[in-house]
């Protein structure tokens, strides 16, 4: 039994990253998730849709709710990542200057999910796009 | 965990509710639904927040107060009050005839709950040192305070362990008139509160075994009294009583009264339904660091309470300006003595989270009602008319799945099964008269609602 959740994301649009994890959020509280689970899936959507906002042209995530655990598949349409290892180092950052006076692309999304998350896997191709894949399990 | 029912100061008068929707379209935690006719409130989820109290056109939705006559009982007869009781009178009336106005209703001792406001918001700052991870919040509003507890759990360990300015003001008062050699069974301590929440919190304190107050009065109420018996001029000097009030104790309930004293990084916001747009991005961590938050229920904070009678506006208006005429805190000077013997009185118990939105115990069972919820969304219009009773589709879909409402309750649906000959139209019709009771369906010339209401 698992319940899947789906969210599209459009490039440039900040005001609206956010509403995939508030909406996961809400449905964790409502499965008796624990409070401290919750927050780190939460924290790791967030970040992963600030990513397809500044980065990308549109993606999409798709949340898979188990029993145990939650798996959430990022997946967007963009430039893709040149160096994945590089992008996972706390602090590098690629992103313009427009998003990071916005506040955004300090370089701390990659190794944020990586920290919050039990499993991660990232698969991306220049010029097409990167598909950012999470698990977390429920303590 | 405390286990023991909820206490709730809101209640509905079932002569006058006619079922309108307006209280449970405006509820912040979705806890009112209309049966037979009648607004009926969740008392799990209610916050005593007082919104449905002010959205209800007939005065519907009433307080539970204490009678003032047991006053009598006592030797020595304090009333209590947030200074915004004297901000909402006309600027008129001199803070003096006000006090005189309360010493006529019997009261022989006058405290404004903000003195020595100075002493909370030392112990509140204190309390930072037990929050391990995020900002603290305010324990100042109660409503706040229980909203977090049952929707945003994660958070209770953030809310600061100290007691409400009436506490202090309380314990304040009875160690004053000990000293004027009064025995404890003497005092009557009689609070007069601005909302709903506090007078649910003075009656069940979230963190505390008992309630140290002796009666909790209707500020809406003794308003009312007072400008009956209020004298055209001041005979007597009532100015000892606020020896020890300050300029930040007078601002104290109205926003960013708690953050301008807290310095550092705080942040105030005001109205409930901002704080919960707020406190959603908190738990997602989607804001940068602050030390501090001042969250109070309504707009513009205590000067909004629902039982106050003056303009909001007005009555910052004028505690601003009362404030200016008034000493700085730290030109009051009480014994540290005094000082240091409440402030151990201040601390209260640990806050426990009473999550009440989740579906089911177990987690495999949630995850099937969840779905299922889903799935009757698919068939619910999704145009939120509150015609079923419940105040949007999703709150129907989750009744349906709880076993509180049924599909058929939808008057879309209702229609749409009687055209497909699943139901007959004589069942349609009984089921909402369940929702709406049976007298909804007479013609009534005198009917109430439905005529310009908001305008």
């Amino acid at each position: 039994m698992a319940l899947e959740l789906e969210f599209k994301i459009t490039g440039g649009d900040f005001s609206n990253a956010g509403k995939a994890s508030s909406q996961i959020k809400k449905v964790l509280k409502q499965l008796n998730i624990d409070a401290k689970s919750i927050k780190r899936i939460v924290v790791a959507v967030y970040e992963a849709e600030v990513n397809v906002a500044a980065h990308a042209w549109e993606g999409e995530v798709k949340a898979t709710v188990g029993e145990n655990d939650i798996q959430i598949v990022v997946s967007d349409r963009g430039p893709g990542i040149e160096n994945i290892e590089r992008a996972m180092q706390p602090g590098f950052s690629t992103a313009s200057k427009e998003v990071r006076e916005m506040g955004f692309g300090a370089g701390m999304g990659l190794s944020n999910i990586q920290k919050n998350t039990d499993e991660l896997n990232i698969e991306s191709h220049a010029g097409e796009g990167t598909i950012v894949t999470f698990r977390c399990f429920y303590s | 965990m405390n286990k023991k029912a909820k206490y709730h100061a809101l209640k509905v008068d079932t002569e006058k509710c006619f079922g309108c929707t307006h209280c449970m379209k405006s509820c912040p935690t979705e806890s009112i639904r209309i049966v037979d006719g009648i607004a009926v409130i969740d008392a799990e989820r209610c916050v005593d927040c007082g919104n449905c109290m002010r959205a209800c056109p007939v005065d519907a939705i009433y307080v539970v107060q204490d009678d003032l006559s047991q006053i009598e009982l006592y030797k020595y007869r304090v009333v209590l009050f947030p200074s915004v009781f004297i901000g909402q009178f006309p600027e008129i009336y001199t803070e003096g005839q006000i006090y005189e106005g309360l010493l006529r209703l019997g009261f022989t001792h006058i405290f404004e709950v903000e003195q020595p406001a100075e002493w909370l918001m030392e112990s509140v700052k204190e309390s930072s040192e037990e929050v391990t991870e995020g900002p603290l919040i305010s324990s100042f509003c109660p409503a706040v305070v229980r909203l977090i507890q049952c929707k945003y759990p994660s958070l209770v360990d953030n809310i600061s362990r100290r007691k409400a300015p009436h506490d202090l003001a309380a314990h304040f008062a009875i160690q004053q008139l000990k000293k004027q050699g009064a025995d404890d069974h003497e005092i009557g301590i009689f609070y007069v509160s601005p909302c709903s929440a506090k007078m649910a919190a003075v009656n069940q304190p979230v963190a505390e075994k008992e309630s140290i107050v002796t009666g909790i009065i209707n500020m809406k109420d003794i308003y009312n009294r007072i400008m009956k018996l209020i004298p055209a001029q001041e005979h007597t000097d009532t100015s000892a009583f606020r020896k020890h009030l300050s300029r930040e104790g007078i601002l104290w309930s109205l926003p960013r009264g708690e953050t301008s004293w807290y310095k550092k990084k705080s942040m105030a916001i005001d109205g409930i339904h901002n704080v919960v747009k707020f406190l959603e991005r908190l738990e997602n961590d989607e804001v940068p660091h602050f030390d501090f938050l001042e969250l109070k229920s309504c707009n513009q904070g205590c000067a909004g309470g629902i039982l106050l009678t003056g303009n909001r506006f007005l009555t910052v208006e004028r505690l601003q300006k009362r404030a200016a005429r008034y000493p700085g805190a730290g030109q009051i000077t009480i014994s540290a003595w005094d000082k240091e013997s409440i402030k151990v009185k201040l601390v209260s118990e640990k806050i426990e989270p009473r999550p009440v939105f989740v579906l089911d115990e177990n987690r495999a069972r949630a995850l099937d009602k969840m779905q299922r919820i889903n799935d009757i969304l698919c068939q619910l219009p999704g145009i939120d008319c509150g015609g079923c009773g419940a105040p949007n589709c999703h709150a129907l879909a989750e009744d349906v799945v709880l076993g509180k409402a049924r599909m058929s309750n939808c008057v879309f649906l209702q229609k749409k099964y009687v055209k497909e000959h699943k139901m007959k139209a004589e069942k349609a019709y009984s089921n909402l008269e369940k929702v709406w009771g049976k007298k909804r369906f007479e013609a009534d010339c005198n009917k109430k609602g439905g005529r310009n209401e908001g305008f």
